[in-house]
Order: structure tokens, then C-alpha cells, then sequence
């Protein structure tokens, strides 16, 4: 399957994100400069996390105007898939790819730490080779992850399945204390209407080898390059 | 030619020079250099250039002793960082700097610029940083201005840290009294280069042109050098806020990618970071390292106000600034390279032939000067050193096991000894034992996909992308030791680092460090230093590692008192095969737990002395511009106490014993015992994070025992087949058997310590938020 990251200004996991695709799974990624407007033949587009522009304004804010945002609202209206790692998630809410918010995390505070999250709904291109309720563990590093949207839309967003991923103990139960960022209904990753745009604060790039902490991550590429065949 | 005085500028002269922290004989010198009255702008050059900060000039004389060679080595001194040859074509390039007086007076700021400067130091040499690490030192939690400075620093290390996209994946950090009035926050940071692509500092070729890249110029940061970083801290130091840079990481991490970038085409000659002393230092010192001279146009400087005069210009330390020589006529490459990545890219000036640092200002020059006056003919100070008197008010040196406790003294009431349960619990929620995971949390330490070991282990270890191999590192200090004896102690804190990355499985290859004292013009204080400085080459040359580079700072003191002697080591090593790197947890039920000890530890100069130890007597204390009553140090109170040095040969057994245990699978798991003694490093070793297990301890009853310091003490695991062939390995230190690891998460020392693993890792984890107030 073809690839491609975008490195913006600031971005800081593209090449973890590249390495992850390219030495662990095989793939065929390269990477793709803001300033361009193709995207070459890339079945999937990564946008990935880091602090694109310093992040000085809110996360997201500056990089949905650069020349290739346009280009992927297109390849995006077009059905071609797009996966939003943290700051990458952030740009994709910033540009009404996907609904709601981030804001900063109730401990005010960046929080580094090993997560666990539930997938919710495993009928999409990012999760097909996952069953229904399984608890993945994944890295967070971020200052603004709390995901906040409107009651009406998180219901909606509900009853459709977009909500894919939620923080949980290590049990799978839902927990105040299992949240790390104060997100409303402990919302970690979702996808938009059609299910072929995906963000999730959570880095399945840094969940690729058991030597670095677990490989759980992998599980979402894997279902990627399934649909993307 | 002759440089003209400005409008407006104030007549120099002596008294001028002393405002600018210059002495009536170096003033003389910079004359008798110039063979006239120096300019305003130029004596403002020279009071940053001959500060203690910039020319080392009280230390000098003395680094010379360290032993800086070896196989391994790449390069030579002089440049901005040391290299180290690490195998399969890579060199691991690593220093590690203080911000000490610039997160004292602004810390979110003040470290946020430290981590700054000290990427810079690395990538600078063609080095694609990977990892930093933090030593910081606070005052008492209980201390009203600690909980500000605490969240500061910390959120400016993560603030700069985690934005420039570098893993922050070790560090250290203490809190007593003695810190109070000068906290210190040293930054290291580690960099990989392929050993061809290094880059150099030495500008040479006359008519290359000097490029300026990164941020514009403006006033922050003048006279960081001189006036904040070389003198000590008195009630006025607040009003030394504007001398503190203000860190901007976005433009940093540009920087980094585009001076990587940059660097592959070849068409760079030398390239130096703006740092201390800003333009000034780096241009002066890329022209003295080639003997070339150098002329820059200072009116083509991109300012942040039209209206910085050349003084405010040559001495500004804005940061995320370059200064670089590049190939005549390949400049245009260059500057394409920088404006993809958005970033201020002017040529400046050229080098000359004629060894002058000259600078211009509309058409005319406002300084010109021998580049050696700069450079090395700076002062060098062989500055009194001499052990300080007896102190009437210290205590007797107490024989071994007198400790005396809280309320042990006449009409204090009971001897109250702590049950050994009690005083476990006790120290795991201590400030200087308890998790640190309150702090690293805060920290991006996976960035890169390196991180194999992250913080909260002995040692933090990496992979080398595309090789097997990896490295280890750690960085440590001592300062309860080196108060007792400064010699002793520099040795006892090399000692432990190079012991917590043998724990990790790695070879220790390459010291760096950095050097916290008081004020060098007083003579006990130089001679703390020469101590370390005698220390860290002792300990150097018996365990055959380098001291590739390193970084000193005096002036550590307020108002007279200063912080005790704070050598901060950090040691990279290396593991020829990741896979067999070790952890610092037990792992697999029935291992035996294994004890080796390079001497019978001691109570005194302890955590435990520290917690239990007689209560010190309250007393008032002035701080700059905050008056209050704390109590007297721990630092303070184990004066008189004994430190002991070990013979070197033992200590350097047990680092290569671990080594070559680890690359022999004999060992499971190796952690070093470190504040709290064995009892509290085999609770931590229990704190296995994916499942809680137990120990069953025999062979440590006495409190000495559990809870003793000062020897260094290594607890292992080890699969029982593996116990002769490790006694082997170790000869000729004893491998004490302790027990097993259990299954079941109890830790039961016998006879008086039987606990809940859970439980312990409650207390240990949940003190420094408690403290901190933000759980």
C-alpha cells in the first residue's frame, strides 16, 4: 500500500511514523512537504503529531492553511483515507475534517504516559482487523487532548459508531481515573461520517515493537493496508 | 584601523569597566591590547568575553588535569561538544551545561533556554540530537519559593523539550535547604552523528562569507553572561529578569533540520551556535580556532527593534541563532536551504586574512581587535585554594552506628528508633527517594523510537537505529558527600554513574560533566573545586573512561552562603547488543536475589540520617528578598559525619562484573542501591510495572544493613543455575545470596519488614504529588 506523511513546520513523529510504516511494516510511505499541493498516489495520508507551527496559537490552528490542507479536504471529499495521530488529530478537527475539538487536559499539565483504550466500533477501514471491545495499549504525550464537542453531537456521533476508541482501566471499564485528559465520554479516537478520515490523540506509531514498550499500534496499520489493499 | 565612539555612548574608563564586572587590572590589559582607550561597544565585547562564563579563566589552569583521550575519541578539544566512536560508523557527541542563575530568576524561561543552548551544543557538531537529561537541584519542598521554581523548571524543560521534538529520558533530582537560595538546573544532551559528517568550528578561507541564520536580535539576554552567570546572587537579583533569554523551540526545531539538512551538501566550512556572548563568542572563537580574522556588517543583522545600538547587538544572547562560514560562492545553496525551512538566513561578513575581529556599523568600525585578545589571551587566574578552618560548630566525627536520632538528646525525650516497616515506608515517600514519575510525566521520553529503557531506571537506554547495538545514560551527583569531602565525593558520584548504566548492561565509554561550586575568589571554594577536579580524574583514569567534555559554574552562592560542591557527572555506555540490556525490576519468580558490596555501608550521611536523624536546630535564614525560617539542611546536619574511599579497583570490578554478567545472560535484572539503601532499592526492584512481585530477604538486620549508605551495593537477579558462574565474574567481591523473588507481592525482610508491595509502590508513587499539591 502507498503512503505519504506530511511534515509541516514543527511536526515531530513524522519520522517515527515514516520508520514505523516503512522498516517495521513494509510499506510503501514517503513523505510530503506543507508547502506542496499533490499528493502523488498516496492511498493513505498521515498527518502526524509534533507541534506544527510551535502551536503557538491553538494546536491545529495555523497548519489547517497550509497549501497541502486543501489538497487533502479534496482527497478526503474523494474517499481516500486519512489518519490523524495527535497533532495531527488536532489540524483535522481545526479544518472541520472531523467534528469537535481539543482542548487542554484537565491536569493543565503535557502528560507522557501508556494508555489503554477500548475499540468501540470495528466495522471501519481503521479498526476491521480488530474485534469489538478489545483493549489496546498505546502511548499519549500531549498538553491539549481533551476532546470536547456539542451533547448533541457527541450523541449523534454515537449512534452512527464514529467514536472508535475510548481511554478505560485494565479491565476495559470506564473510569474517571482511566481518562488522562479530561475527555468528554473518554473519547481517545474518532472518525468522521463516511469512516475514512480517523484521529486519535493515542500513537499507534510508537506501538509498533515489543523491544519499545508494546506493539498494539500495529493492529490499526494492519487494518489500514486491509482495506487499502 | 581605528573604531569610532557613537553618540550618546558613555565615556569609558575604569570605573566603567568595573560596572561591567571587569577588574582595574584587566581593564589595563584590554589597553595595553588595544594600545588605546577601548570603544564603549568594545569593552563591552570584552567584559562577555573575559567573563568567567565565556573564558573559564579561574578554571582553566585546572581542566588541564582531566584525561581527555583515548581510543575512542573522536576530534579534538576546543570544540563545542566531545565525540565519542560508538561502533558501525557512529559518534555519540554529548555535554551537559548549567542554567542555574537563569532558572533561579525566571525558571520556566531559565530552563527552557538551558535545554535550548544545549541542543544547539550538539547539533552544532553535525549530531542529530536523541536525548537530554536533567540534573536538578531544588531547595526544601517545604521552602515557600520551591513549589514556583519546581513547576517552572520542570514545565520549561518539557515546555522546550517536548515542542522541539528531542525525548527528555533520564535525570536526577534533589531537594535539601542548601539549595534554597540557588537551585541548579544542569542540561545534557546526546547527539548521533555518522563519524564523516561531523562538523567543525574552525572557520577558515579568506573571503568565505559568514552567514547569520535563525531568529532576529533583540535585547534579551545582555550581559547574561557577565552579570548573571559570573557573579553571585545578592537581594538585587530579581532586577536580573531582563538578562534572561526567552526560549522560542519552534524555531529551534527548524534550526536542527535545517542545519542537518544544510550540513549534507558540504558547503558548510564551520558552524557555532550563538550562545553565551551571542555574535561576539561565536565569531570570535570559529576565527580563533583557524587563526583568520573575521569582519561582520552588523547593520545587515535582522533586529527585533530597529534602534539595538552595536554594543546591544554584539552582546544580545537571543536565542536559536547560528553563526556559520560557508564555501565562498556555495552560499546560495545554503541560504535556498534555509528559506524552505522559513528561517532568517543573511550573509553577514567574510573572514580575513589579518587576525582582527572587526565589526562595522554604517560604514565605519566600532570595535577592532586582535582576535587573540578575545580568545586566549583572556586572564588566567591560578586563583588561592586552601581547605577551609575546622568549623567549631561542627559536630565530632561520630564512630560507626552513633548516629543519634530525633529526640535522642538530653531532655528531647525517648530514643524513638523507627521500626525497620516504619522507616521503609517512611523513605519511600522521602523527597529524594519517592517516584519521580510526577516530573518525567511532563516529558516526551518516546519521541525518536529509541527509548528502550525510559526514566525511572538506572539508566536510561537507546537503540542505534539499523545496528544492534545501543547506549546507556545516567546522570548523577552527590553533593552530601562532596560537602563532607570534596575529593571523596567527586569520586563516590563518577563511581555511581558509572555503576547505574553498568546496570543497564552498558560499558561506560565517555564522561561528561558539570561542575556547580560557590564563588572561586574565595579560597575554601577554589579549593572545593580543585578537590573535585583532582577527584573526577582519579576516578577517570582507574576506571579508563574519558572526560570528553564538561562545563563549570561558580558564582553559585547568595548573600555569602554558598551551595555545597555540585560536580554533576553523567556517563554514556555502551551495549554491543540491545537485546541483552538489562532491567532494573525483578522479573521472574524463584530468581535468586543477589547482593555484591564493595564495603560495609554507613548510616551517617544517609537518607535515613537525613529523615531520622537528630532534628536540627531552626534558625533564621535570609534569602533574597524572602525572609523565612527553614530548617537547617540535611546537607548541613551530617557535618562532621565520615566518608570513606573505597579502593577503585573494587569499584571498578563491580561495573565490569555487571558488564560482563549482562553480556553473558547470567544476570536477570541489576539495580543499583542508592538513597535509602538496600532495603529501598529491593522495594524497587519489586516495582516491576506490568505485574507487582515480591522478595523473600534474608541477611540484612540491622539498619545499617537495610537502610546504609556510602558502599556501593548492587542488588541483582539471577536464575539459580547462574549463582557460580556470577561468584566468578564478581571475584574478587562477595556475591551475598539475599533470598528469592516471589509471585506472590509481598516484600519480607526478616524479621521486621513484611509489606504489601501494592502498598510500598502507593507511598512511593504518590509523594510527590502529594507534596506538590497537584494530585
Amino acid at each position: 500500500m502507498r503512503w505519504a506523511v506530511v511534515r509541516f513546520p514543527g511536526s515531530l513523529d513524522d519520522d517515527d511514523a515514516l520508520y514505523a510504516l516503512c522498516d517495521v511494516l513494509g510499506q510503501d510511505a514517503s513523505l510530503l512537504w506543507h508547502k506542496d499541493e499533490g499528493l502523488g498516489d498516496a492511498q493513505c495520508i498521515v498527518l502526524p503529531g509534533g507541534f506544527s507551527y510551535g502551536d503557538y496559537l491553538r494546536c491545529g490552528a495555523i497548519a489547517r492553511f497550509s497549501p497541502i490542507m486543501k489538497s487533502i479536504a479534496k482527497f478526503a471529499a474523494d474517499g481516500g483515507l486519512v489518519l490523524g495521530i495527535c497533532n495531527g488529530f488536532q489540524i483535522l478537527c481545526e479544518a472541520h475534517l472531523l467534528p469537535g475539538a481539543l482542548t487542554r487536559n484537565r491536569s493543565l499539565t503535557f502528560v507522557c504516559d501508556t494508555v489503554t483504550v477500548r475499540v468501540e466500533n470495528c466495522h471501519t477501514p481503521f479498526t476491521r482487523s480488530i474485534r469489538h471491545g478489545d483493549l489496546l495499549r498505546l502511548p499519549i504525550k500531549h498538553g491539549e487532548g481533551c476532546y470536547v464537542a456539542p451533547e448533541q453531537e457527541l450523541r449523534q456521533m454515537e449512534e452512527r459508531g464514529q467514536v472508535l476508541l475510548r481511554y478505560v482501566d485494565n479491565d476495559g471499564r470506564q473510569s474517571d481515573q482511566a481518562n488522562p485528559n479530561g475527555s468528554m465520554r473518554a473519547i481517545a479516537g474518532i472518525a468522521n461520517e463516511r469512516f475514512n478520515v480517523f484521529g486519535l490523540m493515542p500513537h499507534p506509531e510508537h506501538a509498533v515493537e515489543a523491544m519499545l514498550g508494546g506493539d498494539d499500534g500495529l493492529k490499526i496499520f494492519h487494518s489500514i493496508v486491509a482495506s487499502g489493499g | 584601523m581605528t573604531p569610532v565612539s557613537l553618540a550618546g555612548e558613555p565615556v569609558v574608563d575604569a570605573a566603567l569597566a568595573r560596572a561591567h564586572g571587569l577588574t582595574d587590572d584587566e581593564y589595563a590589559s584590554i589597553e595595553k591590547w588595544l594600545g588605546r582607550t577601548p570603544t564603549f561597544t568594545e569593552l563591552g565585547v570584552f567584559s562577555v568575553m573575559w567573563s568567567e562564563h565565556c573564558s573559564y579563566k579561574s578554571s582553566r589552569k585546572h581542566l588541564k588535569m582531566l584525561p581527555m583521550g583515548g581510543p575512542r575519541v573522536v576530534g579534538g578539544p576546543g570544540e563545542n561538544a566531545g565525540a565519542l566512536d560508538v561502533g558501525d560508523g557512529w559518534v555519540a557527541v554529548f555535554k551537559i551545561e548549567s542554567h542555574n542563575h537563569p532558572s533561579f530568576v525566571e525558571p520556566y524561561q531559565g530552563a527552557a533556554t538551558g535545554v535550548g543552548g544545549i541542543l544547539r551544543d550538539i547539533f552544532t557538531m553535525g549530531a542529530r540530537p536523541i536525548a537530554t537529561m536533567d540534573s536538578l537541584k531544588f531547595g526544601a519542598l517545604e521552602h515557600p519559593r520551591s513549589r514556583y521554581l519546581v513547576s517552572g523548571v520542570v514545565g520549561g524543560i518539557g515546555g522546550y523539550g517536548n515542542c522541539v521534538g528531542v525525548p527528555t529520558v533520564a535525570g536526577e533530582v534533589m531537594f535539601d535547604p542548601a539549595y534554597n537560595s540557588n537551585i541548579l538546573v544542569n542540561a545534557f544532551c546526546l547527539g548521533l552523528a555518522r563519524k564523516e559528517q561531523l562538523q567543525s568550528a574552525r572557520a577558515r578561507g579568506v573571503g568565505n562569507p559568514v552567514l547569520y541564520v535563525g531568529s532576529a536580535t533583540g535585547r534579551d539576554g545582555i550581559h547574561g553572561a557577565s552579570l548573571l552567570a559570573s557573579a553571585e546572587f545578592d537581594e538585587t537579583s530579581a532586577s536580573k529578569r531582563p538578562t534572561v533569554q526567552v526560549g522560542d523551540p519552534f524555531t529551534e526545531k527548524l534550526l536542527i533540520e535545517a542545519c542537518l539538512e544544510a550540513m549534507q551538501t558540504g558547503a558548510i566550512v564551520a558552524i557555532q551556535d550563538m550562545g553565551a556572548a551571542g555574535l561576539t563568542s561565536s565569531s570570535s572563537e570559529m576565527a580563533g580556532r583557524g587563526n583568520v580574522g573575521i569582519e561582520l556588517v552588523l547593520d545587515k543583522i535582522p533586529l527585533r527593534e530597529a534602534e539595538l545600538t552595536p554594543y546591544e547587538i554584539l552582546l544580545s544572547e537571543s536565542q536559536e541563532r547560528m553563526l556559520l562560514v560557508a564555501e565562498n560562492g556555495r552560499e546560495n545553496e545554503l541560504l535556498a536551504i534555509f528559506e524552505k525551512w522559513d528561517l532568517n538566513a543573511i550573509v553577514i561578513g567574510r573572514i580575513i586574512r589579518e587576525e582582527r575581529w572587526r565589526a562595522l556599523w554604517k560604514g565605519q568600525p566600532v570595535a577592532d581587535i586582535p582576535v587573540r585578545a578575545l580568545t586566549d589571551a583572556a586572564p588566567i587566574y591560578d586563583r588561592p585554594a586552601s581547605a577551609p578552618k575546622p568549623d567549631s560548630t561542627a559536630r565530632p566525627t561520630k564512630a560507626e552506628g552513633s548516629l543519634r536520632l530525633k529526640g535522642d538528646g538530653a531532655g528531647k525525650g525517648s530514643p524513638s528508633r523507627p521500626a525497620p516497616n516504619a522507616a521503609l515506608r517512611a523513605l519511600l515517600a522521602s523527597p529524594n527517594v519517592c517516584s519521580r514519575r510526577w516530573i518525567f510525566r511532563q516529558y516526551d521520553w518516546i519521541v525518536r523510537s529509541n527509548t528502550v529503557v525510559g526514566p525511572g531506571s538506572d539508566a536510561a537506554v537507546l537503540r542505534i537505529k539499523g545496528t544492534h547495538r545501543g547506549l546507556a545514560l545516567k546522570v548523577d551527583s552527590n553533593p552530601r558527600a562532596c560537602a563532607l569531602d570534596p575529593y571523596i565525593g567527586t569520586i563516590t558520584t563518577v563511581c555511581e554513574a558509572m555503576r547505574n548504566v553498568a546496570c543497564a548492561g552498558a560499558r561506560p565509554a565517555g564522561i561528561t560533566n558539570c561542575l556547580n561550586y560557590g564563588n572561586p575568589e574565595r579560597p575554601e571554594i577554589m579549593w572545593q573545586f580543585v578537590k573535585g577536579i583532582e577527584g573526577l580524574r582519579d576516578a577517570a583514569l582507574a576506571f579508563d573512561v574519558p572526560v570528553i567534555s564538561g562545563n563549570v559554574s561558580f558564582y553559585n552562592e547568595t548573600a555569602g552562603r554558598a551551595i555545597p560542591p555540585t560536580p554533576t557527572i553523567a556517563v554514556v555506555g555502551i551495549l554491543e547488543d540491545i537485546a541483552k540490556h538489562l532491567k532494573s525490576y525483578f522479573a521472574v519468580p524463584d530468581d535468586l536475589i543477589l547482593m555484591i558490596r564493595t564495603a560495609p555501608p554507613l548510616l551517617e550521611a544517609s537518607e535515613y540520617a537525613a529523615v531520622f536523624g537528630e532534628e536540627s536546630d531552626e534558625r533564621e535564614t535570609k534569602d533574597t528578598g524572602h525572609d523565612c525560617r527553614v530548617p537547617q539542611g540535611a546537607i548541613d546536619a551530617i557535618r562532621g559525619a565520615e566518608v570513606v574511599l573505597h579502593p577503585l579497583f573494587l569499584e571498578r570490578r563491580l561495573v565490569e562484573g555487571l558488564v560482563d554478567g549482562a553480556e553473558r545472560g547470567l544476570i536477570r535484572s541489576a539495580h543499583d542501591a542508592s538513597e535509602g539503601g538496600a532495603a529501598v532499592a529491593l522495594a524497587e526492584a519489586c516495582f516491576n510495572p506490568h505485574q507487582p512481585l515480591g522478595a523473600d530477604i534474608a541477611g540484612l538486620e540491622s539498619d545499617r544493613q537495610l537502610f546504609g549508605e556510602g558502599a556501593s551495593t548492587v542488588i541483582i537477579s539471577a536464575a539459580a543455575g547462574h549463582l557460580e558462574e556470577l561468584r566468578r565474574v564478581f571475584e574478587p567481591l562477595e556475591v551475598t545470596v539475599l533470598g528469592r523473588v516471589t509471585e506472590n507481592p509481598r516484600l519480607r525482610i526478616a524479621p521486621e519488614v513484611d509489606e504489601e508491595v501494592n502498598e510500598l509502590m502507593q507511598i512511593y508513587e504518590d509523594a510527590l504529588p502529594r507534596r506538590l499539591g497537584s494530585k
